[in-house]
């Protein structure tokens, strides 16, 4: 299994695209959305944490659709599903190198970009906690809907459309810890609840998304 | 002793929902038009909100429709995933864009009651917020039917999408209350004593619901029935065009 994730780890990092996108895709946009709003600081540090927290939720959309379809193209995955881990573990592997590659990058990365958008100052440290918290959840929900549409061929755009839905409690909860420091209000309530999405999407959903790689390599 | 299960044998389904399809369009047709011409002409004006009320008599239905169409397709997953009776994933995929139509008439009478009552077409509320997310489910879960050729694999597929949804959709429904402080009124109707709605009301709104649930059944039916015969129609061109 760890044999897996770093190989997983490996092709994230050389095989070009993968690492990078995702930080490069936050960055643009939230540069785009001062851009768009205008440069009030006010305003912006009201919206920081929800830009924040959509970014990072559509960066790690972006580089989902790569989870399974190279393992599927090259016939690798059968080997995998035909090996002696089980398919879940397989899963949860795949959606930890995932995390490792996106979600804890972006979560390093957010606090610079919350510079960029005049986030207040007592919201950092919720800002990182709770990206920490919550992203590893948004790459296994991602991983049950990569597994859904894995034998598309243009799956991409039918993933968001599952996927995102999906993202919603996530969403709220990780945002809501964050503008609550922000305002100066106890955000421990949303950190915990983001914290409970997470472990549970990871105890319950590689099982789910295990069960539909097997019904798609049928 | 005649079991349940033996409606999953597509023959004796399409037997019986061959009478009870248009027993239950009827009877939706008679209770909806009974109702909602009782509600909008025979019903006094509410002293506050004047007619605009009467929405009600639509708003309500197709809500408690929208939220029970996906119950039923969680159910029917079920049965698929489990006993895999092929008439339970069709019925499930035929109850898809019935939900979703619900949902929509719900979101769209909630919104022009919405304006002259609360001021605005569109409010983040909880309840409305959810709503909108459980369209967005409903538009997921039809767009995977559609999108995969095989019809045991799309069907298996949906069935564990739903599964998921139905949590993530519940999951929603309580982030939302956390993320915001409703404007909509508490539950319409309840068992609880001193509920604030008249007989004269909920009488109407009562057969009102009875005609959306046997609707739903009709429509549930009529969708089934058409995935079965378009099925057994392939099957049938299949078989031809190996003889030839």
């Amino acid at each position: 299994m760890i044999a897996l994730l770093i190989r997983d780890l490996r092709l994230a990092i050389r095989a070009g695209g993968g690492f990078g996108l995702g930080l490069g895709f936050f960055l643009i946009l939230t540069v785009l959305v001062p851009l768009g709003v205008g440069p009030d600081t006010g305003t912006l540090a009201l919206i920081a944490p929800g830009i924040l927290w959509v970014g990072a939720l559509l960066a790690c959309l972006l580089s989902l659709d790569r989870l399974f379809a190279l393992d599927h193209e090259d016939g690798s995955l059968d080997l995998l599903a035909t090996s002696p881990i089980p398919l879940e573990g397989v899963v949860a592997i795949k959606a930890l190198a995932h995390w490792l590659t996106t979600g804890l990058p972006l979560a390093l990365a957010a606090p610079v970009l919350g510079i960029l958008l005049n986030l207040p100052g007592p919201a950092f440290a919720p800002l990182v906690l709770s990206l920490l918290l919550g992203t590893p959840a948004l790459s296994v929900i991602g991983a049950f809907g990569a597994a859904l549409t894995v034998g598309l061929k243009r799956g991409g755009l039918l993933m968001s459309l599952l996927v995102l839905p999906l993202y919603v409690p996530t969403l709220v909860f990780g945002a809501q810890a964050v503008s609550r420091a922000a305002q100066g209000l106890d955000g421990s309530t949303a950190l915990l609840l983001t914290a409970g999405i997470t472990a549970g999407s990871a105890a319950l959903l590689p099982f789910a998304a295990a069960f539909a790689l097997r019904i798609n390599l049928r | 002793m005649a079991s349940l299960w033996e409606y999953a044998n597509p023959v004796k389904f399409m037997r019986l929902s061959g009478w009870l399809m248009p027993v239950s369009a009827w009877l939706a047709a008679g209770l909806i038009v009974t109702g909602l011409v009782w509600g909008f002409f025979f019903t006094e004006a509410d002293y506050r909100q004047g007619a605009t009320v009467k929405i009600i008599f639509l708003h309500v239905p197709s809500a408690l429709m929208a939220i029970n169409a996906w119950a039923m397709m969680l159910i029917a997953s079920l049965i698929w995933l489990v006993r895999r009776h092929h008439v339970s994933a069709l019925a499930a995929k035929a109850a898809g864009p019935i939900g979703a139509t619900m949902t929509l008439i719900a979101l769209i009478t909630g919104a022009i009651w919405g304006q002259p009552m609360w001021g605005t077409w569109w409010e983040w509320d909880p309840r409305l917020t959810s709503f909108l997310i459980l369209f967005l489910f409903y538009l997921g879960y039809i767009a995977l039917w559609s999108a995969i050729e095989d019809a045991d694999t799309a069907a298996d597929l949906t069935a564990i999408l739903c599964l998921v949804g139905s949590v993530f959709a519940a999951l929603s429904r309580y982030a939302a209350l956390f993320w915001n402080q409703g404007l909509h009124q508490g539950a319409s109707l309840s068992v609880a004593p001193g509920t604030r709605m008249d007989w004269a009301y909920k009488a109407p709104l009562y057969l009102c619901m009875a005609g959306f649930a046997l609707l739903f059944l009709a429509l549930v039916l009529a969708g089934t029935r058409t995935e079965i015969r378009a099925r057994r129609a392939r099957a049938l061109m299949t078989r031809e065009r190996a003889r030839a």
